[in-house]
């Protein structure tokens, strides 16, 4: 770990202009991934800007008949949430599927929609990553590929996005909520809030330099049976290979996006119709274009099937 | 003590103590935080500063430079210890690749550079800055493309299993040919990590000459050698000090690159250093069980007699390195007239692989006992039935040769009916609940009983305390309440009136941790100890030793009882001895036997496997604690469990590591993964053991669990993959239609 400076300041603003004060400045919450990606100097940040006493810690109605949740508020906390378990099963689900109660607990609703990729060679200084060291290169192409991304990756990375609630987030529609150094606010849809890799693996998101997210906004409930089904080598404590966050009538129609198999959350909107079909005619859409590798091209199979087992719940 | 006749009765067989399920003596002190492990030996010496170790870059290649400048700089370090600093150092004990010296890299992640600081992030940031100029050269890193054409090599994994390169008897070839029925399959296990939860790490403190290292090692006496022989100094210069060992599996069998570093960065620095190995470094700068191919061939009469048995594996090291001795216990776990063994070393330029818990048997039955149930079905017979039919009392190489104790037939009976086995439905993908494929599957344990010479020193003070004190390890297998019971048994005491003290190079040598032979070879080393004490007991009050008895924390003789602190009111008595084995092991087989039965489920749409309930059915002599045997056993299990569903050291064939190198990528199974587990030990005595009549089962429990997880996962699917682990991915196509 390099040395830091480190400041707790008091609002939202003042620490996005914190942040965007400083060169090679960082936003620290619950620190779940931070820390550990700054002990490796996967990240070596000169300057922490500690978001914890902000007070956006709070779950509110909004008058739209949703969800304000504040971007402080522990995932444990998200899951339990009595509205989220009523009427977001789905995130609830997404929630508890993801990592241990331990790191539950200290992980934020913001850090966890910005965790950095799993990928080994992202965690490997001695490897070529385009998305630690951008221009070294991507061994994740001919290497060890087998959890990585199936669409969407590009010649410079095939890294996924890693995490759970993100993937329940995408099939709720949720916005992110966001302020800059100047006080600006702004509202980014889940959809374009997480990029892919591109020719820019480096950058994850959307968000400039200093903009803090202070809430992510879920819209009125949606109806039907809320599923994630999260698919992984172990019962518990693993990534997903696959992961399906999925709202559904019994007909089977409904919503349906994909974990564990792009740089982002994954939804094909124009596939969703196709979903009173059955799986096939679903993921036959959604991952069109798909270029797996060698050793992850089971995904492709697996995120079929994995659907099918969502319709057959649903349909239940 | 010479052990060269079977045992006769002896105070052991009182099991008053001996026998009983005791809890763990350093129980208190694991679940409390007061047991320290190597890292945290704050105490010790004064002034302890941090080393970290930086591993190599590349595979294979040389190191043309090592610019320390940066680093040297940086806050708090204190010294700087490269490899192009020193000349290659000699080798430990059973080490393959050199742990550091000269400029050759032979495997990824080699220790180039020890860096010395103040504080341990002090250490890691400076690490940072060193900077490395590489010759890299082409290696070879994929064993199936390197199997073709390897060699027949002899073997021996110091662990008991072993042989020659290839073995024959009778006429495999001709026999095999004209076999009714025969099997002929190929199968493949993948590199598996030890995983322990206690990194490697060492404290080291210099003292002029002399070396202190309070470290994590599984063999006090090979690591004393080792580390002598490495640093180039007088064995009696050196001192090792294990108490407690955070897991080892043979991981912590010989010295790694922590104890030398520690050494050396303390000697640089002037002052005391700890070195841990960061998790990454255990994956690819450590040893790990190597992945093998293995090609079973089984010819039987329709009546499914064996008549021709052939198992062959390859498996790859680095130069010097040796095969994994995955064939040997098919010498001898069933019969067969004629029969082929060999064992194929291809050359790879992986890390080292070596020895982990059981090594040889454990990836060697997880394919002999999947190919067993293969033929069953061939046969149409019973799996169960399959392995009784074929059963042997002798070894089958030298039939001159009897087994000393061997009840298979009753471990694979008990376990079908405890099980619930015939209700199996033998025809496979036939029982769903709701999502679930449900399948049941067993397989036979097998691990040979090995024994090794080890001693003990005992003493008796005036308070009736007796203390034990050997080299021997506790690696969380239960060494110290075993010892402990040993002792009071033998001098008639209660549990606590004995202090047992282990892991110190200043103690007698013992047998150490490992190759499941420990528990048996170190307590009869307490036993022979606690005879000649004994001895002296009775002298010291005048009685005859033929006519004391020790009970109750009196000895007794005629009408005369005597508080046996009395004997050591003059002045502690002590004695010291031990055990040495005779050819009374050669002569007769010894080995441990299992059956293992288990139940999975198997997601109808997703293929995962989910295991729902275990039984292994264990014969291993005498069980000196059922409760610290059955956490032997169910460690085991679990640990199979792992291999036969998650575990795999990725590799990067291109690049020449193993990728997934720290616990997020390394999958061993978590509570999650583990339901009901149950152990039934066979009550039994093995005379020719030792005086103890026990045999080990600290390897037992993984032999074969990871064919009866794979036996149950075709059960329920009927699809048979003989690629380990049995990752989802590899069922997916071949998986009924979704429904």
């Amino acid at each position: 770990m390099r040395s830091f400076t480190y400041e707790r300041p008091s609002t939202p603003a003042e620490a996005a202009a914190a942040v965007a004060a400083k060169p090679n400045a960082k936003f620290i919450a619950g620190g779940t991934n931070l820390l550990d990606l700054m002990k490796l100097q996967i990240e070596t940040p000169a300057h922490l800007v500690d978001v914890n006493g902000l007070g956006l810690d709070r779950i509110e109605a909004t008058p739209e008949g949703g969800l304000r949740i504040g971007a402080l508020v522990r995932n444990t906390d998200l899951a339990a949430d009595a509205r989220v378990r009523k009427d977001y099963g789905v995130l609830s689900r997404a929630l508890l599927a993801g990592a241990s109660g331990q790191l539950r607990n200290k992980a934020t609703t913001a850090g966890n929609l910005l965790q950095r990729t799993r990928c080994p060679y992202f965690y490997d200084t001695a490897q070529a990553c385009n998305k630690r060291q951008p221009g070294s290169g991507c061994s994740a192409l001919d290497g060890v590929s087998r959890q990585l991304a199936v669409i969407g990756g590009s010649d410079a990375c095939i890294a996924t996005h890693p995490g759970d609630m993100a993937v329940a987030m995408r099939v709720l529609d949720a916005t992110v909520e966001t302020v800059d150094a100047q006080g600006t606010e702004r509202k980014i849809p889940i959809a374009e809030f997480h990029r892919l890799p591109g020719d820019k693996p480096e950058v994850d998101t959307t968000l400039k330099t200093g903009e803090l997210i202070t809430a992510v906004t879920l819209p009125k409930p949606v109806a039907g049976t809320h599923i994630y089904r999260k698919v992984r080598d172990r019962a518990s404590y693993a990534y997903a290979l696959v992961s399906v966050a999925a709202i559904l009538g019994k007909d089977g129609s409904g919503h349906v996006a994909f974990g564990g198999v792009a740089h982002k959350p994954w939804r094909v909107e124009a596939a969703e119709a196709a979903l009173p079909r059955g799986a096939k005619a679903v993921t036959d859409h959604v991952f069109a274009g798909a270029k797996p590798t060698h050793e992850n091209a089971y995904k492709l199979k697996l995120a079929e099937r994995t659907l099918t087992a969502a319709l057959n719940q649903a349909r239940a | 003590m010479k052990f060269d006749t079977p045992a006769g009765q002896n105070p052991i067989d009182q099991l008053k103590v001996v026998g009983k399920p005791t809890d763990r003596i350093d129980g208190k002190f694991k679940t409390t935080g007061t047991a320290p492990y190597a890292y945290e030996r704050h105490d010790v010496v004064a002034n302890q500063a941090y080393g970290y170790v930086l591993g190599a870059g590349i595979s294979k290649g040389r190191v043309r430079a090592i610019h320390v400048e940066d680093a040297k700089r940086a806050p708090g370090v204190l010294a700087v210890v490269t490899t192009l600093e020193s000349p290659r150092l000699e080798r430990g004990m059973m080490n393959t690749a050199y742990l550091f010296g000269g400029d050759v890299i032979q495997h990824y992640h080699q220790a180039i550079a020890v860096v010395v600081a103040e504080t341990f992030e002090q250490a890691r940031a400076a690490a940072f800055l060193v900077k490395v100029d590489y010759a890299a050269e082409a290696g070879k890193f994929d064993l199936a493309a390197e199997a073709k054409g390897a060699p027949p090599v002899p073997s021996d994994s110091g662990e008991g299993s072993g042989g020659d390169g290839e073995e024959r008897v009778g006429d495999f070839d001709g026999a095999f040919a004209q076999a009714p029925v025969t099997l002929d399959e190929t199968y493949s296990t993948a590199d598996e990590s030890h995983a322990m939860m206690e990194p490697h790490a060492t404290v080291a403190a210099w003292d002029g000459d002399k070396l202190t290292l309070w470290t994590s090692n599984q063999m006090i006496a090979w690591g004393h050698g080792s580390v002598a022989k490495i640093l180039g100094i007088p064995k009696e210069n050196v001192r090792i000090d294990s108490p407690y060992v955070g897991g080892g599996f043979g991981g912590k069998l010989f010295v790694r690159a922590d104890a030398v570093l520690a050494a050396l960065g303390a000697k640089a620095a002037g002052r005391p250093v700890k070195v841990a190995l960061t998790r990454p470094l255990i994956a690819n700068n450590t040893t790990h069980r190597p992945a093998t191919i293995q090609r079973v061939r089984i010819g039987a009469t329709k009546d499914g007699t064996i008549t021709a048995i052939a198992h062959e594996s390859t498996s790859g090291n680095l130069p010097d390195g040796d095969p994994e001795t995955a064939v040997s216990q098919t010498k001898l776990l069933y019969a067969g007239a004629n029969r082929l063994t060999a064992m194929k070393l291809a050359h790879l330029d992986l890390p080292e692989g070596n020895a982990m818990r059981a090594p040889g048997e454990a990836p060697g039955l997880m394919v002999l006992e999947v190919a067993m149930d293969e033929m069953a079905e061939k046969l149409g017979l019973d799996p169960v039935e399959f392995r009784i039919r074929n059963d042997t009392q002798v070894d089958p190489q030298a039939p001159e040769r009897p087994f000393s104790h061997r009840d298979l037939i009753g471990c694979l009976k008990l376990g079908a009916e405890k099980f619930g086995w015939a209700k199996r439905n033998p025809r496979p993908g036939q029982v769903r609940n709701g999502q679930w494929l449900i399948g049941v599957g067993m397989a036979a344990a097998f691990r040979n009983n090995m024994v090794l010479k080890s001693g003990a020193r005992v003493r008796l003070d005036g308070a009736g305390t007796v203390t034990v004190e050997t080299d021997m390890t506790d690696i969380g297998t239960g060494s110290y309440t075993i010892i402990a019971q040993t002792a009071a048994e033998m001098m008639g005491l209660p549990l606590d009136k004995i202090v047992v003290r282990l892991g110190d190079s200043d103690f007698p040598v013992s047998s150490g941790s490992g190759g499941q032979f420990g528990a048996n070879s170190s307590t009869a080393g307490v036993y022979a100890a606690c005879v000649k004490l004994r001895e002296a007991v009775a002298q010291r009050l005048g009685i005859n030793s033929a006519d004391a008895v020790f009970a109750d924390g009196e000895v007794r003789a005629g009408n005369r009882a005597v508080p046996l602190g009395d004997a050591a009111a003059q002045g502690a008595l002590s004695a010291e001895d031990t055990i040495e084995f005779g050819d009374i092991s050669k002569k007769q087989q010894q080995s441990t036997f299992g059956a293992h039965f288990v139940e999975v489920g198997v997601d109808a749409d997703t293929a995962e496997i989910r295991v729902r309930r275990m039984l292994a059915v264990c014969a291993a002599g005498r069980i000196l604690n059922p409760k610290s045997a059955r956490s032997q056993v169910i460690g085991g299990m679990t640990m199979g469990t792992g291999a036969a569903l998650m575990e795999e050291l990725a590799v990067d064939t291109k690049r020449g590591f193993f990728a997934n190198h720290d616990l997020a990528g390394y999958e061993v199974p978590v509570h999650a993964d583990i339901p009901h587990q149950e152990v039934i030990f066979l009550d039994e005595v093995d005379p020719m053991s030792s005086p103890m009549k026990a045999k080990g089962v600290g390897e037992l429990g993984i032999c074969g669990v990871g064919a009866a997880v794979a036996n149950a996962v075709y059960n329920a699917t009927g699809i048979r993959v003989r690629d380990y682990p049995l990752t989802l991915d590899k069922f997916l196509e071949r998986m009924p239609d979704a429904a």
